[in-house]
């Protein structure tokens, strides 16, 4: 089986309340953040390992394969590496700039990625921490005409891998799914809890360690022999044309942090008689 | 002359209070609009919303669209879209999945969970939250047809304008992938509470609840005493003290009550961005660093475990004076 997951290089989102707009409104700045992998795309790696290998050898399931691809500057394949010493085994980086992307044309790119590249499965986070937009899966798996299952918490990959079942984080409840493969997920945060992949492969029994895993230095230093493969993104053939355009970027109102109550009592005559809440 | 079509969200046939917010969305753009709503046996749900000021009720009902399906609704609401200039939904679950996939088959532009509109010129401009909230941007869709999908807690309810909309059938089109997916069931979360998304009061419990039982027996009987929405933080639903829906921040549920009391949540950018527009916001934090203090009207530097029965008793005591 063959999975592609695609990352984006974000600024540390940890962090986020310390970017700053640039003059007159006409850029976020990010100077000094440091550049990390989208969250949620590292859980997409994740969620792909633990497809493709028996948790409780390593060992990883012969023919199977993890491509990682990614739109953004030659910066990025540092990012990249980070996947490959997670256990991906080769990258993709379609270089351009983040200004000159919108989410369509990420996801006209990967269809272009995907047709070339035929993999089974298309693994992507839920959405890019930066942007917040939330999209990209869902216009791929419409380009493509794959079925698709956003927001995933749960994935089991039946034994034939031939469909899977995969369970949605929705408003109320969770939806389950099951896909005819090839078909997109898009990952949500539960995705990296200890059950939440099954492969028939890995034991039953086997736990996984709560979210994604840890780089040991023998992986980091494997990862360097490890192909990226880098051309510009108007090799894909695509309409760089975006489709939404940025006027101006403002910060938000700053809120005021009021005051420390001594205790309940004061606390709740705050609330009554000057937030009148009660 | 150019128009909007709102997309109705039914659950289970009824329709989910999230449509009210789209249709907010529709009336502050200006222009007029007609409403859509996709599911089976939606003849009540449609009929609830004639009197919203739309055009046209339009209804597309077929037993294949019992349950949300990206693949079986898609194709349907894109050919109800047609002659449109914009097709909008609220952000929820439903149509943050729905939105991105309506936007490829019309060729269209998506500004997605936007928090504004503006209109002017004959244009809409919309500003929309990034970076978990710590920008605002303003942005435009470039294409003659345009997507949007509305944050529900910045576009409140739509109230009824009057009025008796006609209600007009729709063509179904079939879904080309059936045959590749597959509804298997709904896990629903089911809670006699009102809804995160639509109370006035949200009381959000952190990991400090140690547990599922710390959230019962601590956190429960002020959430009630409030009649309140409970919410929670990443951790704490990580961890499995409570269901997934009830986690409030970027990359869960954004909730914009009268008052929040965040009672042991550090309050992570992660969190805050779910959360800060809240009118009142109290915090219970043991830590007097807490980042959740920064923006807390009211912070009580306490253990939770003594100060919220303590508030709890409290609490009751006021409502029963009156
Ligand atoms: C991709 C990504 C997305 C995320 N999305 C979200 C999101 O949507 N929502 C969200 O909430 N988080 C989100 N997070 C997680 C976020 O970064 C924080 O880890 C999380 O919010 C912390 O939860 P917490 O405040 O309950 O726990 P902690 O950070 O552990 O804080 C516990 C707090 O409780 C206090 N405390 C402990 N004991 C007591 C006591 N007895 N009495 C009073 N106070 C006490 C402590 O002082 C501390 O401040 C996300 C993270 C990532 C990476
Ligand atoms: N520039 C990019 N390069 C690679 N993947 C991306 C890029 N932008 C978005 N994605 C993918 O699309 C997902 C959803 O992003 P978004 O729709 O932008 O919120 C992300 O989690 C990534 O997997």
């Amino acid at each position: 089986m063959k999975i592609l997951v695609s990352l984006k290089r974000t600024a540390d989102p940890d962090n986020a309340n310390k970017i700053k707009i640039g003059a007159g409104g006409a850029k976020i700045e990010t100077t000094g953040l440091e550049p990390k992998a989208n969250p949620f795309d590292e859980y997409a790696v994740e969620a792909s390992l633990r497809l493709i290998e028996n948790g409780q050898t390593k060992a990883r399931n012969a023919g199977d394969k993890l491509t990682v691809v990614s739109f953004g500057p030659k910066e990025t394949a540092t990012s990249i590496r980070q996947a490959l010493a997670m256990g991906a085994d080769d990258g993709l980086l379609y270089v351009t700039d983040d200004e000159s992307l919108d989410g369509d044309l990420v996801a006209r790119s990967l269809a272009k990625v995907v047709e070339a590249q035929k993999p089974d499965l298309v693994i992507l986070g839920k959405q890019a921490v930066d942007g917040d937009s939330n999209q990209v899966g869902q216009a791929l798996a419409e380009l493509l005409q794959w079925p698709s299952a956003t927001f995933a918490m749960s994935v089991e990959l039946s034994a034939d891998k031939k469909t899977a079942i995969v369970g949605r984080e929705v408003d109320g409840g969770v939806v389950k799914l099951k896909l005819t493969l090839p078909a997109v997920i898009t990952v949500d945060l539960r995705i990296v809890s200890p059950k939440s992949v099954v492969n028939h492969v890995t034991p039953a029994t086997f736990n996984y360690a709560d979210g994604a895993r840890f780089t040991p230095l023998p992986m980091i230093i494997k990862a360097k022999t490890k192909p990226i493969v880098e051309a510009p993104i108007a090799s894909l053939g695509v309409d760089v044309a975006l489709k939404s355009k940025y006027v101006e970027f403002a910060l938000p109102p700053a809120r005021k942090g009021g005051v420390k109550v001594k205790d309940v009592a004061e606390l709740v005559e705050k609330l009554r008689s000057e937030a009148k809440v009660l | 002359m150019s128009k909007i079509l709102v997309i109705a969200e039914v659950a289970g046939a009824k329709l989910r209070k999230t449509t009210l917010s789209a249709i907010t969305f529709a009336r502050n753009s200006g222009l007029p609009f007609d409403l859509l709503v996709v599911g089976h046996n939606v003849g009540a749900a449609a009929e609830d919303l004639r009197a919203d000021g739309a055009g046209v009720v339009k209804v597309a009902d077929d037993a294949s669209l019992a349950n949300y399906v990206a693949e079986a609704f898609t194709p349907t609401v894109a050919e109800a879209a047609k002659g449109y200039a914009v097709v909008a939904v609220t952000a929820s679950s439903f149509g943050k999945d729905l939105a991105p996939r309506v936007a490829v088959r019309l060729g269209a532009g998506l500004a997605s969970d936007i928090s504004a509109v503006e209109a002017s010129g004959g244009a809409l401009t919309y500003r929309r939250p990034m970076y978990a909230g710590n920008a605002n941007a303003k942005m435009q869709i470039t294409t003659a047809v345009q997507v949007v999908s509305a944050r529900q807690s910045e576009f409140a309810a739509a109230a009824p304008s009057g009025g008796a909309s006609p209600v007009e059938k729709v063509a179904v089109v079939a879904n080309p992938l059936a045959g590749r997916v597959e509804f298997l069931g709904f896990d629903e979360v089911k809670s006699a509470r009102p809804d995160l998304a639509e109370a006035g009061t949200v009381v959000a419990g952190g990991r400090s609840l140690k547990s599922a039982d710390g959230f019962k027996t601590v956190l429960e009987p002020l959430v009630d005493v409030f009649g309140a929405a409970m919410g929670a933080s990443r951790a704490a639903v990580d961890a499995g003290y409570v269901p997934n829906d009830l986690q409030v921040g970027q990359t869960g549920k954004v909730v914009a009550p009268k008052l929040y009391i965040a009672v042991g949540i550090s309050g992570a950018i992660q969190h805050v961005a779910g959360m800060k527009n809240s009118k009142v916001i109290v915090a219970i934090n043991k830590d007097p660093e807490a980042p959740i203090f920064q923006l807390a009207d009211y912070g009580l530097v306490a253990d939770l475990f003594k100060a919220v029965p303590e508030l709890t008793d409290a609490v009751k005591k006021v409502r029963a004076e009156g």
